[in-house]
């Protein structure tokens, strides 16, 4: 199954292949390029940045507390899929959630993956996203992942990855949008040549999406809020983004109470009852009674409310094990055990440090592999072997060796590029994308693209934004 | 509406109109300083205890020069009325109210944040000073002009509105309280003129001087200045004006939401009783003590919003 040695190191550029030419989904694009003035393009990308600025369109980086808010440097040039590519991959992403949805009802209820010995019970045991108050209860419309993201790796022109799923609570769909808005006010005339497919009605679809999870004790029009834990988290903007193009209240934990077996919100006239709430914090913080005593970003009592069908939380409180990087090598058997079919969108290659032999090989080939915490997020903690010096690698095979279940590994992947407009002209860099999924009992829709997040800096594969990566509007051609 | 975004907009308001009544105070102090330095440091001793910030500023400076007054005013950190603080607390409030504002407005503080952190990241020399002054307007201005142009009538308007006119009728009453010996009629004998100056900057802090000469003429008496800044319905800083607006507000917030308030009675009452009376009445019963009873009534006014639409808990 792992592909050690042989995996190739050249890049495949998704606007060039690998020959130099114009492969066809940018065919009209390029057209379009080579027609403008390049100076025309600089300086729309010193306008795309001023407006940023002032729509404030910003992210604070954690641990900096004394820094200006930054931007996410954006780049004019988009990324480019075609219809058909598009449609591979939306179906293997559809049936990667399906499967991860089932997963998550199953290991809350008869836990048969792991009685059929498909996944390690231990893995499920020492997960710390884990919630054993979960078990044997019934989400509305059995929904765990409302919201989620699926982030892909491209290595060649038929060749995708799942790299990651983002289940807890995946962010970057403002930027999706605000990209595609930047790009229809800087370049109207490109959108009249390219057919290039909505991504605008997102908003409409969650609140959509979420008012479908009504809870039971819901009378009438469900009332959707988004919990946010205020103006200081990073992802402030998105979620007030979100609140405000679904027309829902963006809360935070003291503007709720629990009043008369419902959570409320505090309004100019009093509380009202609340059904939905997208939350953007994270489990532990959800209830204070519950979870952590010391939180003040839930609600008190929050969870009485939801077991009793008061209050539908997306995602479902527990849906975080799935986020889990060991659980992640396991996703292939997962698809299998709950839709019976491949999968359509192969995992990366991936050794479980937990595993003497896995970690045998893994310590071996140390300075060729990307190590990650199993629980890591955003770009911390990892290892990148081909970049990193001798003294962390060191470092970091004494973390392996100490706590060797806290990390996978995975071949250092030859990432396909998108060109970035630089002053000298166009420039090749690595890319990912983070196509956005949403779930309801009446059905899956996903965003035709996503967010494509691109490394600035040549040569590099850390595309996230708190590593200082930026972003690209991403094109899906209509048929 | 959530309280908390009730309270957001009220706020934000305020801080806004807090930066320009800061400006408008900072340009009349200036000018006297320019034009008469013998009484610059009265001046702007007046302008600081105006802006109820006097004693703060004696803590850190002690003496009054026209350099660190100005700094204090318009960049001190340790200064939470300074222009650098409200603008940045303006914004911290449409922050937090963001799904309640129209992306215009949202541009428009944030703009406004971002243009006059950059104007004020230096000490501002007293040759930029005026730009800079008209800056702080202009951006106010703007913000003020997308509210109107794009704001649904809606109860978050009205917070917004009250937000503000709290805040000026608050700013009026100020500096009619501290100049409150020059208007005083035993002081300035009957029928002669109060300083030209000095009348000027009164008048000059309220954006009034000019509106007075088309009203009054040449004619500057104590008396018709108090009349103008207390009665004057037509001259948006003046008290009336400012408290019938949040009457209006008010009265719109309970028709909206169909339930009378105290918040609601207590502003009828400001304007039944407090602003229908001649400004000799005024005078009689003395105005210090009139606008001491009025700044009074304005804060009450301001912790029954508060309490009647649950901004906190």
């Amino acid at each position: 199954m792992l592909r050690g040695k042989g995996w190739r190191i050249s890049f495949f550029d998704e606007m060039t292949g690998q020959e130099g030419g114009t492969r066809s989904p940018y065919r009209e694009y390029c057209e379009w390029f080579d027609a403008e003035d390049s100076q025309r393009i600089q300086h729309k990308t010193q306008q795309a940045e001023a407006l940023f600025r002032t729509t404030g369109i910003t992210f604070n980086v954690y641990g900096d507390a004394d820094a200006d808010e930054r931007l996410i440097p954006f780049d004019v040039v988009p990324r480019i899929i075609s219809a058909s590519e598009w449609r591979r991959l939306s179906r293997g992403i559809e049936q990667r959630v399906r499967a991860l949805n089932a997963f998550l009802h199953d290991i809350y209820h008869r836990q048969e993956i792991l009685r059929a010995g498909r996944v390690p019970t231990q893995l499920i045991a020492r997960n710390d996203a884990f919630l054993p108050m979960m078990m044997g209860m019934d989400p509305p419309g059995g929904i765990y992942t409302h919201i989620s993201g699926t982030d892909i790796v491209r290595t060649g022109a038929n060749e995708f990855y799942v790299l990651e799923d983002n289940a807890r609570t995946p962010s970057g769909v403002s930027y999706m949008l605000e990209n595609r808005e930047t790009m229809l006010q800087m370049f109207p005339e490109l959108f009249a040549k390219v057919a290039v497919r909505e991504v605008g009605d997102y908003p409409i679809n969650l609140l959509k999406s979420l008012s479908a999870c009504a809870p039971p004790k819901c009378g009438g029009t469900p009332t959707v809020a988004v919990l946010t834990p205020g103006i200081h988290n990073s992802a402030y903007y998105e979620h007030s983004f979100l609140a405000d193009h679904m027309g829902a209240e963006l809360v935070e934990g003291h503007d709720l109470r629990v009043v008369d077996g419902r959570v409320a919100m505090r309004t100019t006239q009093g509380y009202r009852a609340i059904d939905v709430v997208y939350r953007r914090v994270d489990d532990d913080f959800l209830d204070p009674l519950n979870f952590r005593p010391d939180s003040m970003l839930g609600v008190p009592g929050i969870w009485d409310v939801y077991r009793d069908g008061g209050i539908t939380i997306a995602n479902a409180p527990g849906t975080g094990i799935a986020d889990d990087k060991a659980l992640y090598s396991y996703m292939p058997d997962i698809i299998e055990f709950y839709t019976g079919e491949k999968a359509l969108l192969p995992n990366v290659p991936t050794w479980r440090c937990s595993e003497p032999e896995h970690l045998r090989e893994v310590l071996d080939r140390l300075p060729e592999l990307v190590v990650k915490e199993v629980h890591g997020s955003g770009g911390y903690g990892m290892l990148v072997g081909p970049a990193a010096s001798k003294k962390e690698l060191a470092a970091f095979r004494a973390k392996l060796e100490a706590n060797p279940g806290n990390y996978i590994a995975q071949p250092t992947l030859s990432l396909s590029t998108v060109p970035i407009f630089t002053k000298k002209g166009l420039a090749p860099r690595h890319v990912d994308l983070r196509p956005f999924v949403l779930m309801s009992p009446q059905g899956i829709t996903i965003t035709p693209g996503g967010l494509t997040r691109v490394a600035m800096t040549r040569g590099s594969l850390v595309v996230n934004s708190s590593q200082g990566g930026g972003t690209k509007d991403t094109w899906v051609l209509e048929d | 509406m959530l309280g908390k975004t009730a309270a957001s907009l009220f706020w934000m308001a305020r801080y806004l109109e807090r930066s320009e009544n800061n400006a408008r105070l900072i340009d009349a102090g200036f000018r006297i300083a320019l034009t008469r330095s013998q009484t610059a440091a009265a001046e702007w001793k007046s302008v600081l205890v105006t802006a109820g910030v006097d004693r703060a500023f004696v803590a850190a400076h002690g003496d009054y020069s026209s350099a660190r007054v100005v700094d204090f005013l318009l960049r001190d950190p340790a200064n939470p009325s300074s222009i650098a603080s409200v603008i940045k607390q303006a914004r911290d409030n449409a922050r937090t109210a963001r799904t309640a504002l129209t992306r215009e407005v949202w541009e428009a503080v944030n703009t406004n944040w971002m243009t006059l952190t950059a104007l004020l990241k230096r000490p501002v020399r007293d040759d930029d000073l005026p730009d800079v002054l008209t800056a702080i307007r202009q951006q106010s201005a703007q913000v003020r002009g997308a509210l109107n142009g794009t704001m649904l009538r809606n109860d978050g308007f009205n917070f917004s509105l009250l937000g503000t006119f709290l805040e000026r009728a608050d700013n009026t009453a100020r500096i009619l309280d501290v100049k409150y010996y020059l208007l005083l009629p035993s002081v300035a004998h009957i029928g002669s003129s109060i300083d030209n100056v000095q009348w000027e900057t009164i008048l000059r802090s309220v954006s009034a001087h000019r509106a007075y000469r088309w009203l009054y003429g040449a004619e500057i008496s104590a008396l018709k200045i108090a009349e103008f800044l207390i009665l004057y319905r037509q001259l948006p800083r003046s008290l009336a004006f400012c408290c019938e607006r949040m009457e209006d507000n008010l009265a719109q917030l309970e028709r909206g939401y169909g339930e009378e308030t105290e918040a609601g009675r207590m502003a009828r009452a400001l304007c039944n009783e407090r602003l229908s009376s001649p400004i000799q009445a005024i005078f009689d019963g003395g105005l210090h003590e009139y606008v001491t009873a009025f700044l009074r009534a304005n804060a009450a006014l301001a912790r029954q919003i508060e309490h009647d639409y649950r901004f906190v808990e």
